[in-house]
């Protein structure tokens, strides 16, 4: 066996974790005063868990790039939060949650991770309501809940299209509880630099203070990890701006495995792009697929007409277009996973059918519901034999109500009136089930280094289902981590206070200045955009939604030639010792192009497609992912050893002991 | 399109700062007006120019970091809506634009267009939270019925992103609008009744002690704030705050 040790706890899958609470070891209050956390990143996972070990006793520092804990890019989820409560009393259970997430991630996720996220979910409910945080109810006064892709119960609690916010303004506000307590002290406009290992073990990181560009050191028992994904390795993304790898990277390159990093999330209904120069994508939440018939001319010449502007979609018959999900999929149509409906997008535009002046864009029509809801309406109204323009008005009417604040912001994006023309939507980048390694702790493999919520890799495999990202990320840390790490700092109630003016400390705040300037020293002349956007060209090109080996074997090249390219003739304008926005950008894009060849190269080892990850090679006749649960049914946890290129891989095979195994078929 | 900017430069705290001018061309109808300014910042690495530096991270209206005063007005001249969600095609060709900060004492510039808005924060720190530990052994979420209303208004005044538009549209350089969306969230739910009248008095201290102005009712806040925050909210604030100082 490998190095990897997932410390799962024996026993059934539903007594494994109230076991595992019971036997770990515990810190005593008193001992809990004397030792101190680092938490980077202030989203859900790590702003629920600095407010907790906060409570707890413990001494916390928090870390984040923003200006504030709450603009963590938790705030930008809109559809909900996934618990098994069984309120509406449609035979949900922490089993069932269980296995459809399981089955959801293509069989590639750590069952008693799962279970455990299940088997808390329902706590982060009531924990959630007790904070105030504002969740959408019914007049009776109770919790509302609505129904989310691939399951058969509703079992997602929300607040309107802003969950996030809300859920992240709750942990913020018990945030803001221990800080006025004097128990966090939060480091706003701080970004970690890298993690210190002192005798092996993770004793604090090196900071860079945003404003003053000082570096610091800051000191801890413990460090977690909770900066997010690594979406933006594509340029563009639904990421924040800002978001980034560092934090991760820099500990992997200190030692903590990378698991499975091409599992990727790419949704398959975005704004799509509308020039070169745009920065960001926008999501149009996913219930849209509810009511709107995806399409694309079925005649090439109508598709180079609409892109030349000579056509108008809402002037093409019936008979020539082609619903592509409907004609592929009949038994599920246009509510196919996300990861399908993305593909057969990807497909369509490929062979020369997209629409938009790019052609990488499809229509999610909405004219045929506006028919369907206004004859509804007309009937029960009264309207026994209503005209057409009575039909559509009504018809507008209720597809207002069910999504207007989604279509007000298509319409704000692309001055588009979503009523009257279809709306063009095409796939991008969301989320990364791929991350750090971590046991069923949440310990990384450097002791003491600890990972939750994104940055992690343990509970979604290959594909994430909607609103188990948001549960996911309060689980690790309001009720997973708080429990986790007593057990690792039993050990150090004699330790006290870590010094910052060790030989290890020195040096990394040695290299970590040194690697500023060799960023300065290039003095080239490309920006740090030129390369993000090149990177990001690549891996969309090569490393997105279908993946063959030979463009996999070009990107790990061209991203090398990339990364050396960047070395040498990149431009950083004004002063390490300032505010300095292209220097924050050139640390973030160079640990990206070391990403993307890891990223790369997982996706060339792994000789199947599962979930999110479709390698032209493994597919059925008929076009459909094949997995290989015979070789593939493991985590890859790649070791850094130099290059990326040269990483090791350690396998963690998967045990399904509640489960089966199955294909999915959606046909 | 082609359009003259003028923004505001300024070195760091201590500098005085001025307007730099500035032509950008090729700007797209389509683009953000954030987009726009990245075109800017390209171009002038390409000179071995500093970049214009501003806030901004989600881009899509929710994290609240954008922060510009464009032509005047908070967020620009489109209703209900951040920065990054203003586009380009509400401008035309030739059309000259001046870029600012917010304006006001309690957020000073920290170098360009970045401004400090830790005050904020310090008054949630003060009080924007219900003291409930986060141990998970609280009460099922079911079990105390809340009014569908309240509920509503609750989550309306939470939708406040903290941006900090209705201190930068307030004469005053009021902070109430902001601070009264706080103190509404928690005293519409009966979670939030038990501690209101303290939370009121030690947030209320807190914007005081901040330096932010005093609200003179005029309502340019509601009009300028990108999520909508209701009046409502400092009618209420001031109604919590009377039966907390007459109580208490």
């Amino acid at each position: 066996m490998s190095v990897l040790e997932s410390k799962i706890p024996e026993g059934p899958i539903e007594k494994k974790w109230t076991k595992h609470k019971n036997e770990i070891n515990l810190v005593n209050p008193a001992n809990k005063r004397n030792i101190d956390i680092i938490v980077v990143g202030t989203g859900l996972a790590g702003g629920s868990a600095a407010a907790t070990f906060a409570e707890l006793g413990y001494n916390v520092k928090t870390f984040c790039y923003q200006d504030s804990p709450r603009r963590a890019h938790s705030i930008a989820a809109q559809g909900g939060i996934n618990a098994s409560k069984n309120y509406q009393g449609d035979g949900d259970s922490d089993y069932r949650l269980f296995y459809d997430t399981v089955k959801g991630g293509d069989y590639r996720s750590r069952e008693a991770n799962v279970y455990r996220l299940a088997e808390v979910s329902s706590n982060i409910i009531d924990q959630c309501v007790a904070q105030g945080v504002p969740f959408a109810r019914e007049y009776g006064g109770l919790l509302d809940n609505r129904s989310f892709g691939g399951v058969l119960v509703s079992r997602t609690f929300y607040a309107k299209g802003q969950t996030g916010q809300q859920l992240l303004l709750g942990a913020y506000s018990a945030m803001n509880r221990q800080i006025n307590r004097g128990k966090i002290q939060s480091f706003n406009r701080h970004e970690m630099m890298d993690l210190v290992l002192v005798d092996g073990k993770a004793r604090g990181i090196i900071a860079r203070d945003l404003v003053s560009g000082n570096i610091e050191r800051h000191s801890a028992h413990a460090v977690v990890l909770a900066s997010g994904g690594y979406g933006n390795v594509f340029y563009l993304s639904t990421n924040a701006m800002g978001s980034n790898v560092m934090a991760a990277w820099r500990a992997h390159k200190k030692g903590a495995f990378f698991a499975n990093p091409c599992f990727t999330q790419i949704h398959p209904t975005c704004i799509p792009v509308s020039g070169d120069l745009q920065s960001k994508l926008t999501l149009m939440s996913e219930s849209l697929r509810n009511d709107g018939r995806i399409w694309v001319p079925k005649h090439e010449k109508d598709a180079k007409a609409i892109r030349e502007g000579k056509l108008k979609p809402t002037e093409l018959a019936e008979e020539d277009r082609d619903y592509y999900l409907e004609r592929r999929y009949p038994a599920f149509g246009n509510l196919v996973p996300r990861d399908v409906a993305s593909r057969a997008a990807k497909e369509r535009c490929d062979e020369g059918y997209g629409v938009n002046k790019t052609g990488q864009a499809v229509y999610l029509d909405f004219k045929a519901a506006i028919e369907r809801y206004g004859k509804e309406k007309a009937f029960t109204s009264g309207h026994k034999n209503p005209s057409k323009e009575e039909i559509i008005k009504l018809g507008e009417q209720v597809v207002e109500s069910k999504y207007g604040n989604l279509f007000e912001m298509y319409e704000k994006i692309t001055d588009q009136n979503p009523y009257k023309t279809p709306m063009m939507i095409f796939p991008a980048v969301h989320y990364t089930m791929g991350g750090l390694w971590v046991d069923y702790n949440l310990m990384t493999t450097i002791p003491g280094c600890y990972a939750a919520g994104e940055a992690n890799f343990s509970d979604h495999g290959a594909n994430r289902l909607g609103a188990s990202a948001l549960m996911q990320g309060l689980a690790d840390g309001y009720f997973v981590l708080p429990y986790t790490i007593g057990d690792y700092l039993a050990d150090d109630i004699r330790t006290g206070t870590i010094s910052t003016e060790t030989e290890e400390f020195v040096t990394a705040e040695k290299e970590v200045k040194e690697r500023i300037q060799r960023l300065f020293d290039a003095k080239g002349k490309n920006p740090v955009d030129y390369y993000h956007k090149k990177l990001g060209r690549i891996m969309w090109d090569k490393c997105g939604m279908s993946r063959n080996e030979k463009e996999l074997r070009e990107a790990m090249e061209e991203i090398k030639e990339l990364r050396e390219d960047f070395w040498k003739n990149v431009r950083i304008t004004g002063k390490a010792e300032t505010k300095n926005a292209e220097l924050e950008k050139a640390g973030r894009v160079a640990d990206f192009l070391e990403l993307g060849e890891l990223f790369a190269k997982d996706a060339l080892e792994r000789n199947e497609s599962c979930g999110g990850h479709f390698r032209e090679e493994y597919q059925t006749e008929d076009g459909e992912a094949l997995r290989d649960d015979e070789n593939f049914k493991f985590v890859s946890a790649w070791e850094y050893v130099g290059n990326p290129r040269d990483a090791k891989l350690h396998k963690e095979q998967l045990e399904f002991e509640n489960i089966e195994l199955k294909t999915r078929s959606y046909k | 399109m082609k359009l003259k900017l003028k923004v505001w430069r300024q070195e760091d705290a201590q500098d005085k700062g001025g307007f730099k001018n500035y032509d950008v061309d090729g700007i797209d109808g389509d683009m953000s007006f954030l987009e726009m300014l990245d075109v800017l910042n390209n171009n002038l690495v390409n000179e071995g120019i500093d970049p214009v530096e501003f806030d901004h991270d989600c881009r899509e209206g929710i994290c609240g970091s954008c922060s510009l005063q464009i032509n005047g007005e908070p967020h620009g001249p489109d209703r209900r809506i951040t920065t990054c969600q203003l586009h380009m095609r509400k401008f035309k060709d030739g059309d000259e634009i001046v870029i600012e900060p917010f304006r006001a004492t309690a957020f000073p510039v920290i170098k360009d267009l970045v401004i400090d808005r830790s005050a904020f924060d310090r008054i949630q720190h003060a009080g924007g939270y219900i003291s409930v530990n986060t141990s998970g052994n609280t009460q099922d979420a079911n079990s105390i019925p809340i009014d569908k209303q309240d509920a509503d208004d609750s989550f309306y005044a939470a939708t406040c992103i903290g941006c900090g538009a209705c201190v930068a549209a307030c004469k005053n350089a009021s902070a109430m609008l902001f601070t009264s969306a706080k103190v509404s969230q928690f005293a519409l739910l009966p979670q939030g009744k038990i501690e209101a009248h303290e939370r009121v008095l030690e947030m209320v201290h807190q914007m005081d002690k901040e330096g932010f102005g005093n609200c003179t009712n005029t309502g340019a806040c509601e009009i300028e704030c990108p999520k909508g925050i209701s009046l409502e909210n400092i009618a209420r604030l001031n109604r919590e705050y009377l039966s907390a100082s007459v109580f208490s």
